[in-house]
This record gives C-alpha cells, sequence and structure tokens, in this order.
C-alpha cells in the first residue's frame, strides 16, 4: 500500500509541479528540429548595428503573442478567460491609424496635422483598458460567466474597430510611431524590446508586491481569499483591465509594423495563441501562474508557426497542430485522467 | 403566486416584445418592410443561423456551451464543396459523410467533457481551432458547388403565392426547429436535458443518465452543425474556409435572447427561433437604412446580449433576495 | 396494513473507517415497521456514515445490515432507493427550475406512445401531494416554492417509489414552526401506514414530539437504544456529549473566574438579527476576555461568527467597537476594526490548498498591508517560523502545499494566520474539530496567552468541557436564539446542559 501511494505521488509530482521543464523541453525539441533540418536557423548577424536571424524573427514576430500572453496568463490564473483580445488588437490598432489619418475614411488622403506620438499611443491604450475593465466588471461584479463577458467583446469589438476604420484598411505613414513596430533599440527590434520591458514590469507588480500572490489566491480559493481580507472583485477586474492594456499594446505594435489598421484581420484567432501558451505554461485555471513558462509557451507557438510555415506548409493549417498540441497538454494536465491512469496502473497490488 | 409566474417568463415574453417593437419600428420607418417577402427572408437569410441555434439551445439549457460551431460550418461546407468535386461519391454519400464528420467531433468532445470533466469551452475552444484548421488543410480557397443534385435542392422551394418561395433550406430549419422542441418537451431524454442543466448534482442522485446524456447532447448539436454548414453551402453554393467566422456569438445570442438561461436549466426551442428572427430582423432594418454599415449588426447584436445577460442576472439575484425574505 | 412492529431492519456490528480516523465502530441499529427512530449524536458521531454506508455512498469494513430479514448491500444511493431505501436530504436534491410535477416524475415518466404524458404527470403529482395533505398548483417550478415545501416534494418523490425506509437527515434545519407540524403529520401517516423513518437533527424538541425510540451515537460509536418516552432530554444531551451525570461531574469547573483588570468592552451586540437566521441576540466582549458561544450544531453559533465579520449583514440591530456605532459590512472591513475569523469548515472557507504554508500564513498580513507595501521574504520566513514553531505545526517545510498537511496541522496554520495579524478579536469556530489531544492542549494554551495579552476571543465549540475550562462568559444558544448567558463561577456543564434542555416553552424538565 505504501509503494503504491509514493508511485502516485511521482506520478503527481512529476506532472504538475515540473510543468515548466515540459515546455522548455518542447521548445528545446523544436529549436533542434530547426538545427538539423533548417539550414541557418542559428545563424544570427548583425546589420547597420542590429541583430537578424530566424531566432530574432521568431522573438520579434512572436512579440504581440506574448504580450496578449501575459495578459492572459493573469486573467487565467483568476480562473476566467478572456477571448476579447484579438478584438481588442483590431480596436486599438484601428483608433492608432485613424488619429494619424483622420480623415482617409472620407477619402481625403492628406494627413493634417501630424497627431503627436503620445496621443496616438494613449488615447487606444486607454480604450483598451476600459475595455479590459468592462469585462472584469460583468465578470466580478455582475457574476456572467467569463467566456461569455468576454465572447461579447470579441464579436462587438472587432465591429467597432470596422466602424472607426469604415470597413477600409487605412494605410499610413507616421516615422515615430512605425518606430515602434519596426524599429531598433540597442540592436534588437523594438517589439522585444517591449516584451522584455512588460515582462519586467509584471514580473515585478506581481512577484515583488503582494498582487501575484493576491491573483493566485483569488483564483485557487475566492472564498477563502475573501474572508481573509483580500480583495477579490478587485483584483479580478484589474487583471482583464490589463489583459486589456496587452492587447492594445500588441495592437499598437501590429498596426505600427504593417503601417495599416485591418479591422478584420488585425489579432485574430490569436486570443486562442495565447490561451494555448498560457495552458502550455502550466498556469492552472484559478490558481498557481507561471509567466515564463507562459512565454515559452507562446515561443513554443511562434516557432511551431515559423518551423511549419517555412517547410512550405500554408499558415493556415498550423491551426491543426495547435489544437493537437492544446489538447495533449490539457490530457496531460488532467487530474481526472491522471487518477483513473494510476487507479489502472496500480490496480494489480490494490488490496481489493 | 401569479407574480412569480410572471417573473419567470419574463425572458421570453420580453423576446417577444422586442421582435414586435423591432418589426413595428422597421414597418413604420420603411417603405416596402411590412410585406411578406421581407418577412419570408427573414427564415431564408437566417435558415443556417437558425438550424445551428437548434442544437446549441439543447448545450445551453444543459449548462454547457459549444464554440465550434462556426468551424464546423466552414469544415463542413469545404469537405462537402471538395467531395462533390474532386471526387465520385454519390452526392447522397457526401451529405451523410459530412453529418458523421460532425457527429465525431461532437462525440470526442463530449466524452473529453464528461470522462476527463475537463471544461465545455477549453475543449470546444479546441474543436473550434480543428475544425477551422482541417478546412485549411481542405481548401485554402472558395470551392463552388456545381452538382446537379445540390443545385437542385438549393432550388427546391415551395410556392407561397405572389411569386414568393420558401426554399427547401428554410423549409428545413422550421422543420428541425418542430423537432428539438419537441424533442425537448417530450422525451425523456429533453427532459433530462433541463435537469443537468439545473443541477447536475441532483440529476445524477434523482437516477438520470447524466453522462449518456451529456454526450449524446454534444454529438447531436455537432451533427446539427454539421446540417447547418450543410445548408449554408447550399445558400452560398460554396464551401470556404472562413465561413461563419463569429457564428458562434451570433448563435449564442439567438438562444440567450430567447429566454435560454446561460446557468441551464430554463429554455425554450420557442424563443430561439423569435430570438433568430430579432437577429434578422436588425440585419433587415440596417439594410433598409442604407446609410449604416454593416458592422453596426454585430454592434447592436452585442449590446442586445448584453442587456439580456444583464436581466438574467437581475432575475436571479431577485429570485434569491425573494427567498431571504 | 404490514405488522407494524415487526423489525425491517437490522445493522449489527457495522465497522466503517478512513485513514487515521474510525468513523464507525461496531454500531448496532434496529429500526421496527411503523416506528419514527431518531438518529443522535453531535458532530463527528457517526450519523452521516452510517447513512452513507446505508445508502451505498461508502462500503462497510465489517458488520451486517439486513432488510426485512435478508441480507442488504446497496451500490449506490439509486440502488438503495429501488430496493426501498430512500432517503431526503438536508440540501434538497431536486431541479428548482422544472415544475413541481416534473420533480416527482422525471426519469420515470408514464409515455403515452412516444410522448411523455403531462396529463398523467401532472394528475399523479397533485394525487401523490394531496396524500400529504398539500394542495399546490404542481404546474408551477419548484423554486416557487418554500423549503417546507419542496422538502415534502421531495418526500412525495421517494415515497412514490414506494419506500419501506424513509431516511430524513436534518429536514426541519431551514422550516418554521408550521411548516414543521405539518412535516410531522406527514411522517406520522406515513408511520401508520407502516413504513419505518429515520429521523436525524438537531433540535431535541422535534425529537420528543416525534420520535418513538432514539439511537444515540458518539464519536463512531454505538452508546444504546432508547424508548423515548423513557430518556429524559437531561440524559439524552449527556449522552450525546458523553457526560454520565450520574457520576455527579465534578467539572473542574471555572477556572477562569478571576476577572481580569482590563474590562473596557471591545464590541457591543445590540439585538443584532438576521432575518430567518438569527434571532435579535445581545453579547458584550471585553478586552482579555474569552467568551464563549455554547449550543447543539445548528443553533445559530456560527451565524454569529458570520454576522460579527461581516460575511452576512445583519436586517436590524446595531453593532458597537469601542462605545462607538459601526457597521462591519464586509470581511476587509472586519479586518480593518481588527476582528479575526478563523471558519469552521476549513477547507472552503480557510485554507489555499495550492498555497505554501507560508502563503497561507503571511496572506491577511499582506492583505491588510496593501499590493505595494510587501512584507519581505526574509521577514515572511521569519514569522512563518516563528508560528511554525510556536504551534509546532507539522511541516517538511515552509514552502509545502497547505493542502498535503493533516486538518490539525491544517488548522494550526489558520490559527498562525490570523495571529500574525494580532487581533483585537478572534472569533474561534470550532477550533479544535478533528484535531488531537496535544494540539488541542496547544490551542487552548494559545488562547489563555492571547488573554493575558488583553486580547478578545469569541469561542464556539461543541465540546462543553472545552467551553467550560476556556471561557470566563457563555452565552448559550439554542435553535437561533440566545436562551441564556453565565459568567464566572456559575459556569459548568451541568449548567449549560440544563439551560439546553429546557424546553421551547421556558418550561422546565
Amino acid at each position: 500500500m505504501n509503494i503504491v501511494k509514493k508511485k502516485t505521488s511521482l506520478l503527481n509530482f512529476g506532472l504538475s509541479e515540473l510543468s515548466i521543464i515540459y515546455p522548455l523541453l518542447a521548445f528545446i525539441a523544436i529549436l533542434l528540429f530547426n538545427l538539423v533540418f533548417t539550414e541557418g536557423f542559428f545563424h544570427i548577424e548583425i546589420k547597420n548595428g542590429h541583430l537578424f536571424g530566424s531566432l530574432i524573427d521568431i522573438f520579434n514576430r512572436g512579440a504581440p503573442v506574448i504580450l496578449i500572453t501575459i495578459g492572459m496568463t493573469l486573467v487565467y490564473a483568476t480562473g476566467g478567460v478572456d477571448l476579447s483580445v484579438g478584438a481588442i488588437i483590431a480596436i486599438s490598432g484601428a483608433l492608432a491609424a485613424q488619429m494619424i489619418r483622420p480623415d482617409y475614411v472620407k477619402g481625403i488622403l492628406e494627413y493634417g496635422d501630424q497627431t503627436s506620438l503620445i496621443m496616438v499611443l494613449l488615447v487606444p491604450l486607454a480604450l483598451s483598458i476600459i475595455l479590459g475593465l468592462w469585462n472584469g466588471f460583468l465578470v466580478a461584479y455582475i457574476g456572467v460567466q467569463p467566456i461569455i463577458a468576454t465572447l461579447i467583446l470579441m464579436t462587438v469589438g472587432r465591429g467597432i474597430a470596422q466602424l472607426i476604420t469604415h470597413g477600409q484598411i487605412i494605410v499610413f505613414e507616421h516615422q515615430p510611431f512605425q518606430f515602434i513596430g519596426s524599429g531598433f533599440f540597442l540592436g534588437l527590434p523594438f517589439p522585444v524590446i517591449m516584451v522584455i520591458l512588460l515582462f519586467a514590469l509584471t514580473w515585478a507588480l506581481t512577484r515583488k508586491t503582494t498582487l501575484g500572490l493576491f491573483i493566485e489566491a483569488s483564483g485557487a480559493n475566492p472564498l477563502a481569499s475573501r474572508y481573509m481580507g483580500i480583495p477579490v472583485r478587485v483584483i479580478t477586474t484589474l487583471t482583464y483591465g490589463f489583459s486589456g492594456f496587452c492587447a492594445g499594446l500588441a495592437g499598437l505594435i501590429i498596426t505600427a509594423d504593417i503601417k495599416a489598421a485591418d479591422a478584420n484581420n488585425a489579432g485574430i484567432f490569436m486570443e486562442l495563441d495565447a490561451i494555448a501558451a498560457v495552458i502550455i505554461g502550466g498556469t492552472i485555471n484559478g490558481g498557481r501562474f507561471s509567466m515564463a513558462g507562459a512565454i515559452i509557451g507562446a515561443l513554443i507557438i511562434q516557432s511551431l508557426t515559423t518551423t511549419i510555415i517555412t517547410r512550405g506548409v500554408p499558415p493556415q493549417v498550423v491551426l491543426v497542430f495547435k489544437a493537437v498540441i492544446i489538447i495533449m497538454v490539457a490530457l496531460i494536465q488532467s487530474k481526472k485522467l491522471r487518477d483513473q491512469l494510476s487507479l489502472i496502473l496500480h490496480s494489480g497490488d490494490r488490496p481489493s | 403566486m401569479r407574480f412569480r409566474l410572471s417573473q419567470k417568463n419574463i425572458p421570453i415574453l420580453s423576446t417577444f416584445l422586442v421582435f414586435i417593437l423591432l418589426y413595428l419600428s422597421g414597418a413604420f420607418a420603411y417603405k416596402g418592410f411590412f410585406s411578406l417577402r421581407v418577412f419570408i427572408n427573414l427564415f431564408i437569410d437566417n435558415a443556417f443561423v437558425g438550424i445551428i441555434a437548434i442544437g446549441m439551445t439543447f448545450v445551453i439549457i444543459s449548462g454547457g456551451i459549444d464554440l465550434s460551431v462556426g468551424s464546423l460550418v466552414a469544415f463542413t461546407g469545404v469537405l462537402c464543396a471538395n467531395l462533390l468535386s474532386r471526387t465520385d461519391i454519390p452526392p447522397y454519400m457526401v451529405i451523410f459523410i459530412c453529418l458523421l464528420c460532425g457527429a465525431a467531433l461532437g462525440l470526442a468532445m463530449g466524452s473529453l467533457i464528461h470522462f476527463l470533466e475537463m471544461p465545455p469551452f477549453l475543449v470546444t475552444l479546441v474543436g473550434m481551432f480543428l475544425a477551422r484548421g482541417l478546412s485549411f488543410v481542405i481548401s485554402l480557397d472558395s470551392v463552388p458547388i456545381r452538382n446537379e443534385l445540390f443545385l437542385s435542392i438549393s432550388k427546391a422551394s415551395i410556392p407561397l403565392g405572389n411569386g414568393i418561395r420558401l426554399p427547401a433550406y428554410a423549409v428545413t430549419f422550421i422543420i428541425m426547429a418542430l423537432i428539438g422542441a419537441y424533442i425537448l418537451h417530450y422525451t425523456r431524454f429533453g427532459r433530462n436535458i433541463y435537469a443537468i442543466g439545473d443541477n447536475e448534482k441532483s440529476a445524477l442522485l434523482m437516477g438520470l443518465p447524466v453522462g449518456r446524456t451529456k454526450i449524446f447532447i454534444y454529438t447531436i448539436n455537432s451533427t446539427i452543425c454539421a446540417a447547418g454548414g450543410l445548408v449554408y453551402s447550399l445558400y452560398t453554393l460554396a464551401g470556404y474556409p472562413l465561413a461563419g467566422t463569429g457564428l458562434e456569438l451570433d448563435v449564442i445570442t439567438a438562444v440567450v435572447i430567447g429566454g435560454t438561461l446561460l446557468t441551464g436549466g430554463v429554455g425554450f426551442m420557442e424563443g430561439t427561433v423569435i430570438g433568430v428572427m430579432i437577429l434578422g430582423l436588425i440585419q433587415t432594418i440596417i439594410t433598409f437604412q442604407g446609410n449604416l454599415s454593416t458592422w453596426w449588426t454585430k454592434v447592436f447584436i452585442g449590446i442586445l446580449l448584453c442587456i439580456f445577460i444583464l436581466l438574467q442576472r437581475y432575475i436571479a439575484a431577485r429570485k434569491i433576495q425573494d427567498k431571504n425574505k | 396494513m404490514p405488522d407494524i412492529g415487526n423489525v425491517l431492519l437490522e445493522i449489527r456490528g457495522l465497522s466503517r473507517s478512513f485513514p487515521g480516523v474510525k468513523a464507525l465502530d461496531a454500531v448496532d441499529f434496529t429500526l421496527r415497521r411503523g416506528e419514527i427512530h431518531a438518529l443522535m449524536g453531535e458532530n463527528g458521531a457517526g450519523k452521516s456514515t452510517l447513512i452513507k454506508v446505508l445508502t451505498g455512498v461508502h462500503k462497510k469494513n465489517s458488520g451486517s445490515i439486513k432488510l426485512e430479514g435478508k441480507g442488504f448491500e446497496a451500490s449506490s444511493p439509486m440502488d438503495a432507493a429501488s430496493k426501498g431505501i430512500s432517503t431526503v436530504y438536508q440540501e434538497i436534491n431536486l431541479l428548482p427550475n422544472l415544475s413541481v410535477a416534473e420533480n416527482i416524475f422525471i426519469g420515470r415518466q408514464p409515455m403515452k406512445g412516444f410522448n411523455i404524458d403531462w396529463k398523467a404527470i401532472n394528475m399523479n403529482a397533485k394525487k401523490a401531494l394531496v396524500k400529504l395533505n398539500l394542495e399546490i398548483d404542481v404546474t408551477l417550478p419548484l423554486s416557487s416554492f418554500s423549503t417546507a415545501i419542496q422538502q415534502m416534494v421531495a418526500i412525495a418523490r421517494v415515497i412514490d417509489i414506494r419506500a419501506k425506509i424513509l431516511i430524513l437527515d436534518e429536514p426541519t434545519s431551514s422550516l418554521d414552526m408550521a411548516e414543521c407540524e405539518n412535516l410531522f403529520k406527514t411522517m406520522n401517516r406515513l408511520k401508520e401506514e407502516g413504513m419505518g423513518i429515520i429521523f436525524i437533527t438537531h433540535f431535541l424538541d422535534q425529537v420528543y414530539e416525534t420520535s418513538d425510540r432514539i439511537t444515540v451515537l458518539r464519536n463512531g460509536q454505538f452508546i444504546g437504544e432508547y424508548k423515548t418516552a423513557e430518556l429524559p432530554r437531561f440524559r439524552l444531551i449527556s449522552k450525546m456529549l458523553g457526560k454520565e451525570l450520574e457520576q455527579e461531574m465534578v467539572s473542574p469547573g471555572n477556572t477562569q473566574g478571576d476577572t481580569p483588570a482590563r474590562k473596557e468592552p471591545f464590541m457591543t451586540l445590540n439585538n443584532v438579527e438576521k432575518k430567518g437566521v438569527l434571532f435579535p441576540f445581545d453579547l458584550e466582549i471585553c478586552e482579555g476576555e474569552v467568551v464563549g458561544l455554547a449550543g447543539l450544531l445548528g443553533s445559530g453559533r456560527t451565524e454569529v461568527a458570520k454576522l460579527l465579520f461581516g460575511i452576512n449583514r445583519p436586517t436590524g440591530g446595531t453593532m458597537e467597537i469601542d462605545k462607538r456605532p459601526v457597521a462591519v459590512n464586509s470581511p476587509r472591513n472586519a479586518i480593518s476594526h481588527s476582528i479575526a475569523f478563523c471558519p469552521e469548515d476549513r477547507k472552503t472557507e480557510g485554507i489555499i490548498p495550492d498555497l505554501t504554508v507560508r502563503e497561507n500564513i503571511v496572506l491577511p498580513l499582506q492583505s491588510c498591508r496593501g499590493f505595494f507595501r510587501g512584507i519581505s521574504r526574509k521577514e515572511q520566513e521569519k514569522i512563518t517560523d516563528h508560528y511554525i514553531e510556536l504551534l509546532k505545526i507539522k511541516v517538511s517545510n515552509r514552502e509545502q502545499k497547505a493542502g498535503t498537511l493533516s486538518g490539525g496541522n491544517q488548522q494550526k496554520v489558520i490559527l498562525a494566520r490570523w495571529m500574525a495579524m494580532n487581533p483585537r478579536l478572534l472569533i474561534l469556530d470550532e477550533p479544535t474539530r478533528g484535531i488531537d489531544v496535544g494540539a488541542k492542549a496547544e490551542i487552548e494554551k494559545l488562547i489563555f496567552r492571547l488573554r493575558e495579552e488583553g486580547r478578545s476571543i469569541l469561542f464556539i465549540s461543541s465540546e462543553l468541557e472545552e467551553i467550560v475550562h476556556t471561557c470566563s462568559r457563555v452565552a448559550i444558544l439554542k435553535d437561533r436564539k440566545k436562551v441564556g448567558e453565565i459568567s464566572g463561577e456559575n459556569i459548568s456543564e451541568e449548567k449549560i446542559m440544563t439551560t439546553l434542555a429546557q424546553e421551547g416553552t421556558g418550561e422546565r424538565l
């Protein structure tokens, strides 16, 4: 009987506690695959003081997904999920482009006075935060299921983005703003810098203050947390607001990079990437979160996408791979499956 | 007692009221709105949304959710169009295969939800990914349907006089809604759906077949959804891998404004049909208005869904208050 | 009419253990036809385990169960029901949104061809309820009726399955007087029809009003079976609590009689009430004082604690802290008034199993300080180590998940959490439930120390000995009402029990 117990706990330990090991191994496996099969994958060169190469590219292209993954991780830890991030990306991008070229939708191609960079950044970000807080309000104060609350904005949001752009793709030139999407800073692409900054900021906010612990406590046992004086509702609302902010930031990067706002396609399916990344990273829906794990998860998603595309497979097909990965990880994490497996494995040495 | 009775019916009554108000305001504001043709078009244009909403009604009454419906419509359409254009499989067989694929996906999702106790949103989210991805695997572009049987089905219709005809797929929607209402009201399976959504633990203690019913609900829903996909491809005469994006919200909205509680246990097939009609009316009004962008449709639908969810929460809160008194 | 008085159910030497606990230890139980049999015992006595083994939720380890002379074993509550033993639980396991009629017949609806025969359902439901003296519109949803009627519907459902034995598990906890009367009438009718009824309740008055026999369990052991008429309620209480009065209980009496010097009231409740939960209630808690709340399970003890801590809001009355009126409207608010609360239900309200021991201990301290004035890791570790040592919490290390600790150690973690806050009032709801003797003594010592420091403590416990031993004043609760308050040398187990044994009318036995 003792042996059985030990075995079971070992099984549990192996699959839950060390969960960050698995995504890391998976990421390394993908890199190794590329080391063998993709020529020049690890080649990094310096041109004009800027770093170039496939690896940098993965980080650069993955930047928007990593950004929203950071927000999604916190939401997921409170026991919720945010489906609206893709739509918020579209809104934020559309608003920025619209502010740069306010009359474009009326067919006037002149720019007028150049809008200040501060406004182009602040207004979309502020709106993104408000939209996120709205989600949080519905979830924490009204008691709407997270999936439904954010599904509303997921669809309405795209409508709002279309209304901002009047259904057109707004193209623009705005040097300072473009820098956010395609500039270089300290030899690195600026989106990568943004990711590093946001990660550092979030890490400091959650791990250097007590906020991270409060989020985990609220997600793991809301009732007990309330009895300990933790403002569970406020915290839940804030995480959605933060998720909105991250999505807004991602929207700005995407828009600045392609120098256009495409309300239809910007950030589409990206909420799924973020959810996948969070799950792969070992964050529990309502409980412990691992920011590093989630980011590795996002890198896995991005490197997988890059790898598959370089092998000539159409990018849309990557969806199938993502689905398979999520379900595999979910299966690995399923407590029920583990219980049943260990029951089958050890049924032999258990006294009836 | 009477007051409480009406409280239970507030959602469906308000749904009906919204429908009447929208219809009347449309009829007063726009010329030609108040005509049989416009009314029939509500059924024609929304047949596939309606068919899928029937399955979603089952799922939501049982307390679950299915996010994969939009993708499954695309997958069914693409599969159907490709089987017809690239292979010699007879069209009846194609329809059967499409429905079977839907059923298989639903069975798989239902099993994961029941046996491994995974949250429905996660499982169906993966289903959404998978179905969308697979439709891209089959084809990246729109594939037209030129099969004669399909063409003739899409043209088949019942004349209603004045040159107005009710096409076969609209008839399919109406018949399926009737069957759905029958199942919900007159079969043990239907009643068990309500029981599970109302209180799964109680249902289990009362000896109802919870697991079997749950798996069956998702299987049926996906099958119905595949049928909806076939109707959509008849309506558009093409299979397009990007079809049905955001459809899940339309469908969930139709079900919710039709008086089905998102928390499960309460719902009406009649309500769902009216809900679908309301979505159709909003679209029609925006078309008649002429100067409004079609994107307003999405915004209005979202706002309507929001209002109805708040209404549901308000009624639920009132109920708890009444209990405490 | 079947032969009333015949043995219907016979349980002999039934045992069932769980890891570390012997929940049932060779328990006997006999139920006769046409009898209402009360099953009595305090928390952890084994009542619910007995019912669960009987209805197939748990398997027995040893012993025999015979129904009508034949061996009986149920694999699930459904199986038990189909074999004639049905249970109506305290939380009504029905479907609130479905109609009354459907609740009675779901799963076995009469069919007409392929269709459910709604007419027959409604008609039969009406008939079944009329048998219980209930005439209501059976087509309305269940939730539109009071708990009492829902209870009746639950009974109607099981009777309709033709039960031989009906188990009523705390059916009256949320019923008012008239509703109880109606239920008792129904029970009597069923009894006359030859059904055997097992009645579990914590209301003594009801036991004496309805039951024919009483079986008392304590700590998983069979104490005895008595005819209700021959067992005075004083004796019943002493059997349940394990105090033999015949031995002239020399209670250690109140060792805390000497009133501490500081006697400023910290918190005062004037007529605080919550409709349907607690009758108007007065209480004064002074600094440096341990006030006890005595009463049987369900007497309103926990409800008082939840009102004090702002979890529930009172519907009337006033609260004062330091003689200033306050409205404690949330736990956060209560904490800011320096009140702390160790809840009765550790698992759902106390511990956060996924977090570490350290995190579980420092959380309230952190939440009090806000997000940004975090406590340094070193300080956290110091606090944690301090309390691990002080309370002798058995952990492999301070980063162990709290969920992996034993119940007693989890309780200590929760205590540590609040002691670290240094609260002025500490509410302890059954702090010693399910923990071993050593830990109990430690917790008691701790209470004394806090008292010496001038803290106030509200101590709730089912164990009278503990109450007598630790408290300098005791408020006695019965049926959600305060029925007495004793202090100083007057505190004794005997006094508490006699107060509890008084009938609702105030008459002494």
